[in-house]
């Protein structure tokens, strides 16, 4: 019997294997940006930014730190809901746990020989773990569409309700306090041991330059995820599930991990922001917090992660710019950014002009 | 000839709605069959129990031996069973090239991958359309890229369902000849569809399906001669 899936015995170029697959994976059809003239511009963004502290105050440089502690969070909505197609209102439930995990581990085992980054790993895995659980009881409960959103807004409601009523003294882990509405503090911030006396990840340069690197590494590990079969897979899951469990994959399955990993990095960005401000409050499981990262993520562009990165940038140091006049009027903006961006660029503002830009560079070198 | 699907007393119902009533049906390997029966007969339905979309309220389906009522569709599809949806089942916002990649990646990589979807695109005749969203692509073009998808994963049996719905007399012939040239490779195929030309064309026998259940089952000449398959195409049976 002849098959259409009989090797072929014309001359072709040998398949990549190991690391160098992976790095191929950089590009692909599930991510925008790829030749030369991307990387190059992609370094020279990376470079700027490794020089920006040297022109700018410790202020500022921290201010921007905070920004970039949000981009996991971001970017993880971005791969469960722009490219798994399930949208998650709850990513603030992983976020706080694991905020509320790091303080935990880092109280009860001190910043010594640079413990905080062990508290640090199982906040997020405890972010991922609950993530994972919440994914299983959903997909394979066969929970989709708005549905979803339900569930993980009501996840994360009940969570704030349960932490907001843990400020009595019964409700402590070892030596940590929850404290209720208050919020839990008293954590040590990341610490990197150093001859002479640990340096302190808090604020300024220093943290500066360890979370660029956290999140280029990320951006670049999503990137190649994406472009392998499981990104792959993924986005047909998203543009049909039908078709796609009849092509032999277990949705299910795949469904719970993008979920599993979105909840990770949202655990990433919870224990970042509670060892960069020490502190951690129920109030950033609400319905406020959570509403958040749907609106950068769509502003941004929820179906590529570089417009996701860069989009979640941009809209989260505007609405820090528009705090300094008043909350409300920047919550305001934001819904408003949301409603403009649903209308006018579906796909997202920086979407839509990192493709813009796309399509006129290809017509120019024509 | 050993049989490659078995279904026995096979039942389903949706509230007061039966879909299917004490089917009993096989089919042996190599074969080209199709279903016909009117609007409402259960044909859809059927297939929608066979791939697990539907639970049988009772009965059995074997496939290859194996009894596979209770598994779920994607595991009966990596046992071998593959299908054609009506309506294109294609990932409308990907490639063509990436519909085929989907399709195909989860048993082939690398190398052998590429020469598989480059033999699929030339035997859907989409090789000029390789980096087209699918989504753009013509009906008939689309119906033969599900088709693509569905014989990648290398079935031992094709269901379709209404393969050539939609498209015109010239791209129905070359489906029912891609259709022999599967069956040529070894496909078992099971289509369900109304145009009785394109079943002269592929069927080696048919059954008909009428409210639910089987109604006859023969060659196609016995079928088009039988006066009560007629009767039900025209209405006449229900009276």
């Amino acid at each position: 019997m002849s098959s259409l899936n009989s090797p072929d015995t014309t001359a072709r170029p040998p398949a990549r294997r190991g690391p160098r697959k992976w790095l191929a994976r950089l590009e692909g059809p599930q991510t925008m940006g790829h030749g030369p003239a991307f990387w190059a511009a992609a370094v020279l963004v990376i470079l700027a930014a490794a020089a920006y502290p040297q022109f700018a105050n410790d202020f500022t440089v921290g201010n921007v730190a905070y920004f970039m502690v949000w981009t996991f969070m971001a970017m993880g909505l971005g791969v469960v809901w722009g490219y798994g197609g399930a949208l998650s209102f709850g990513q603030t439930a992983f976020f706080g746990l694991a905020g509320y995990g790091y303080g935990v581990v880092s109280i009860n085992i001190g910043s010594a020989f640079g413990l905080t980054w062990l508290a640090l790993v199982l906040a997020v895995a405890l972010g991922g773990a609950f993530a994972l659980l919440i994914g299983y009881f959903m997909f394979y409960g066969r929970i989709k569409g708005v549905f979803i959103g339900i569930v993980t807004l009501s996840v994360t409601l009940v969570l704030e309700t349960f932490m907001a009523q843990t400020a009595g003294p019964q409700w402590r882990i070892g030596d940590a306090r929850l404290n209720g509405f208050n919020g839990m503090s008293g954590m040590p911030p990341l610490t990197v041991p150093w001859p002479g006396g640990d340096i302190l990840l808090y604020s300024g340069t220093a943290l500066y330059y360890v979370l660029l690197a956290m999140v280029v590494l990320v951006y670049l590990g999503l990137r190649m995820l994406l472009n392998a079969p499981f990104g792959n897979v993924l986005v047909a899951i998203r543009e049909n599930p039908e078709r796609t469990e009849m092509l032999g994959y277990d949705i299910r399955f795949y469904q719970m991990l993008a979920f599993g990993l979105g909840g990770a990095l949202a655990g990433l960005s919870g224990a970042l922001y509670t060892a960069w401000g020490q502190y951690i409050t129920p109030s950033s499981m609400g319905l406020t917090a959570a509403a958040l990262p749907i609106v950068w993520v769509a502003v941004g562009g929820r179906r590529d992660i570089t417009a996701t990165l860069l989009g979640s940038l941009l809209v989260i140091a505007g609405f820090q710019s528009l705090t300094i006049y008043g909350s409300q009027y920047a919550l305001v903006v934001m819904g408003g950014l949301l409603v403009f961006t649903v209308l006018v660029t579906p796909d997202g503002l920086v979407a839509t002009a990192m493709d813009r830009i796309g399509r006129l560079s290809r017509k120019m070198r024509r | 000839m050993t049989r490659i699907l078995e279904v026995s007393k096979l039942n389903k119902s949706f509230g007061g709605v039966t879909v299917a009533r004490e089917i009993d049906f096989t089919l042996e390997t190599g074969a080209m069959h199709c279903l016909i029966g009117p609007n409402g007969a259960g044909k859809s339905s059927f297939f929608r129990l066979l791939l697990g979309e539907h639970a049988p309220d009772s009965g059995t389906i074997t496939f290859c031996g194996e009894d596979i009522t209770t598994l779920r569709s994607f595991q009966r599809i990596r046992r071998g069973i593959s299908v054609k949806f009506q309506v294109p089942g294609i990932f409308k916002a990907l490639s063509v090239r990436q519909n085929l990649e989907v399709a195909f990646q989860h048993h082939l990589h690398g190398a052998s991958l590429g020469d598989t979807v480059r033999r699929v695109l030339e035997f859907t005749n989409l090789t000029g359309a390789v980096t087209t969203p699918a989504g753009e692509l013509s009906h008939g073009q689309q119906q033969w890229l599900e088709i693509g998808m569905a014989v990648g994963v290398e079935p031992k049996l094709l269901l379709l369902d209404e393969p050539t719905a939609g498209m015109s007399p010239d791209e129905t012939r070359k489906t029912g000849d891609m259709l022999h040239d599967l069956n040529g490779r070894g496909i078992t195929i099971l289509a369900v569809e109304h145009d009785m030309a394109f079943v002269q064309q592929i069927a080696h026998s048919v059954t008909v399906l009428h409210m639910g259940a089987i109604f006859a089952e023969g060659s196609i000449a016995e079928m088009t001669a039988h006066p009560g398959v007629q009767e039900i195409y025209l209405g006449a049976a229900d009276d």
